[in-house]
């Protein structure tokens, strides 16, 4: 069964029982991975490098909403959680790095780069709407006139092992986004550019797929089984799961988008937001997709060399839009506003991608629970009553 | 392309001179001898000046296209970064990266009346066009030149104007005047109202303060003209000059990338929404 679905639409498909995970960790070590996987740390999930199977977390689950995050010790799954605070951009953009230094010379000043060295890492635990988000970082610093030096030496050769979303909690949107959670073949992802997809499956093993052939090589040497009908009825009953729990959910209807943004560009609605919104960036710092940076100066205290740091910066700090003699978007109405329409239509004019990938962080994360779906449901009122 | 973004480059400052009270034209050569000796640009792109040690920031050319041996940058002293390059003296180095961004339009038809409105330092990255439009006098029916200026001591470029005003209309108004100025007083839009030209064969290029371009523009497309062929350059926060940072977004647009140099027709809604 798994041999014909492997020959038509979906990738070759093994099981790989929790007892071997350790030997897949020591083969892709050995060959110089540096593994980054989800941990808990401080009670919460950060995404951060693991020795071995020990270090992930396993046997939590998550409850998202409005502002509220509560992750419970729960069930004995690696990944029962869905989206954590932390997202990958963090391993990829830099939220603080250095990216060059200039001495002064006798000849005026001697400019250097500064390049991480790059090391060969496994991204353990990606989930589909992060995937996605990594595309659109891509597109943006990759795909254009210009590379971005920094943003490539973390991305090249990045192993990417994708964990397929077996449940959705309340903030969860992606597919309203056009985001598949359940990866399974290439009729339901184009162009895979992950190496290997799991999906957990209750028993103790994983059922995987690869999308890769250096992928498959790992799979040769730990003489995975095919996997068996069982497995794909179990994958089915999952994938199942985690969509009629999507359904349950709020989405953002793409119909008329950007007609409904367009035309409440002035609205006065902009200000019943602003009289909730804190101005505070969370949303933005969260956001998987969200790329805006900035630059300082640092200068050594003999004045004789300068490093030039960038960090993350957001649209929603008022020094963002600065230019001589002040900021354009002085209101937070005008913040929120560049904010969302960015999201949801201008980043798909200025990228040929949407910006949002309906992992839904931002509304968790907002300290007023502020929820981007139920704004763009009231944008859309206003706009049919107009 | 696909370039990637390299180091500022660094440049010899060959000379520097005042034009007004805080605005200074710097002329620099590349510091080692590079692939490539020609600095090429087109009027109206721009470059990234990097002051060593307090960082970078977006400034027009305002130099001569044939000179490409040289970038000349005229810049006002408004800001931290600006205030160092004030102090730069012959001799002294700065960072360049660039030329980036979009031009005015050059390849005009033969016949074609060139309308150039300019406020305060908007002069600066029209001045290689309009040097372009001198050499290039009798390939165009009329060129107009209408330019404002805070007070007669802000006016930039005064050889220039001089010169130009030789061979073509300009026109100067300024904000402020204390006494000896017989010229015009007032708005930059006053100069231009009853200009009659060609309609389909004018083209209009802008810049200046926001607040002068929307108006401007608005008053040309009152008076007809199409704006098609009414082109502005416009002006955001710039961090990287590449369209990474993301600060110079204005709507669907990413200005140092897709501008500054616009169609008004692509940026009209946008320059007139409030704090966009």
């Amino acid at each position: 069964m798994c041999a014909d679905l492997r020959s038509t639409s979906t990738y070759p498909c093994y099981n790989l029982p929790l007892k071997l995970l350790d030997e897949l960790f020591s083969l892709l070590q050995r060959d110089g991975f540096q593994i980054i996987g989800p941990t808990l740390q401080d009670g919460a999930i950060r995404y951060e490098q693991v020795h071995c199977s020990n270090h992930l977390i396993c046997g939590y689950v998550d409850h998202q909403s409005g502002g509220a995050y509560h992750l419970k010790s729960q069930g004995d799954l690696y990944f029962g959680y869905t989206v954590p605070q932390d997202s990958w951009r963090r391993h990829l953009q830099r939220p603080v790095e250095t990216i060059w230094r200039s001495t002064r010379s006798p000849a005026g000043f001697d400019m250097k780069e500064i390049l991480e060295p790059l090391i060969q890492r496994v991204f353990w635990g990606v989930r589909p709407c992060e995937l996605r988000a990594i595309e659109i970082q891509d597109q943006v610093f990759l795909k254009g006139n210009y590379v971005e030096p920094h943003y490539r030496r973390q991305r090249e050769d990045l192993f990417l092992v994708v964990a397929n979303c077996i449940r959705a909690t309340s903030t969860c949107f992606c597919t309203s986004m056009g985001v598949q959670p359940f990866l399974k073949g290439p009729e339901n992802h184009k162009n895979p550019r992950f190496d290997l997809v799991l999906t957990e499956l209750e028993g103790r093993s994983f059922l995987v797929r690869t999308g890769s052939s250096r992928a498959l090589t790992y799979i040769q040497k730990l003489g995975l089984q095919e996997a068996v009908p069982e497995d794909l009825l179990m994958e089915e009953e999952l994938s199942e799961k985690v969509h009629s729990d999507l359904k349950k959910n709020r989405g953002i209807e793409q119909d008329h988008l950007k007609e409904i943004m367009n035309s409440q560009l002035e609205s006065p609605y902009w200000n019943h937001v602003a009289q909730r919104c804190l101005s505070c960036s969370n949303c933005t710092l969260v956001c998987p997709t969200c790329f805006c940076s900035t630059t300082e100066d640092v200068i050594g205290l003999d004045e004789n060399t300068t490093e030039r740091v960038r960090r993350w910066d957001s649209c929603f700090d008022l020094s963002h839009s600065y230019i001589h003699g002040g900021s354009v978007r002085k209101s937070v109405s005008s913040r929120y506003r560049q904010w969302i329409t960015h999201k949801l239509v201008t980043w798909d004019e200025q990228f040929g991608t949407p910006g949002c990938v309906g992992c839904g962080r931002c509304i968790t994360w907002c300290p007023v629970g502020i929820d981007i779906r139920e704004e763009v449901k009231n944008l859309k009122a206003l706009w049919l009553k107009s | 392309m696909n370039a990637t973004i390299g180091l500022p480059e660094v440049f010899r400052i060959i000379s520097r001179s005042q034009e007004t009270q805080d605005v200074f034209t710097l002329e620099m050569t590349p510091h080692s001898a590079r692939k490539g000796d020609e600095l090429l640009f087109s009027p109206g792109q721009f470059n990234m000046l990097y002051a060593f040690g307090f960082g970078d920031v977006p400034i027009s050319i305002s130099g001569d296209l044939t000179q490409r041996d040289r970038w000349t940058h005229t810049i006002r002293n408004v800001g931290g970064v600006t205030k160092n390059l004030f102090h730069l003296k012959e001799g002294d180095c700065l960072g360049v990266r660039g030329p980036f961004g979009t031009s005015w339009p050059t390849d005009q038809n033969e016949g074609e009346e060139m309308v150039i409105v300019c406020g305060g330092l908007g002069l600066v990255p029209l001045r290689p066009l309009l040097l372009h439009l001198e050499k290039h006098r009798n390939h165009y029916s009329s060129i107009h030149l209408f330019y404002g200026a805070k007070s007669p001591e802000d006016i930039l470029f005064t050889s220039d104007l001089h010169r130009w005003s030789q061979s073509f209309r300009v026109e100067i108004t300024v904000d402020h005047v204390e006494k000896d100025w017989r010229g015009h007083v007032g708005l930059v839009t006053h100069l231009f109202a009853r200009l009659q030209t060609h309609l389909p064969k004018t083209t209009i290029l802008i810049c200046g303060p926001d607040v002068m371009m929307q108006m401007a523009s608005q008053k040309f497309l009152e008076m007809g003209y199409a704006s098609e062929k009414i082109y502005v350059s416009l002006e955001r926060n710039m961090k990287c000059g590449v369209g990474h940072c993301g600060h110079c977004q204005l709507g669907r647009h990413v200005i140092c990338r897709d501008g500054p140099v616009f169609q008004l027709n692509q940026v009209f809604r946008e320059m007139n929404i409030k704090e966009f």
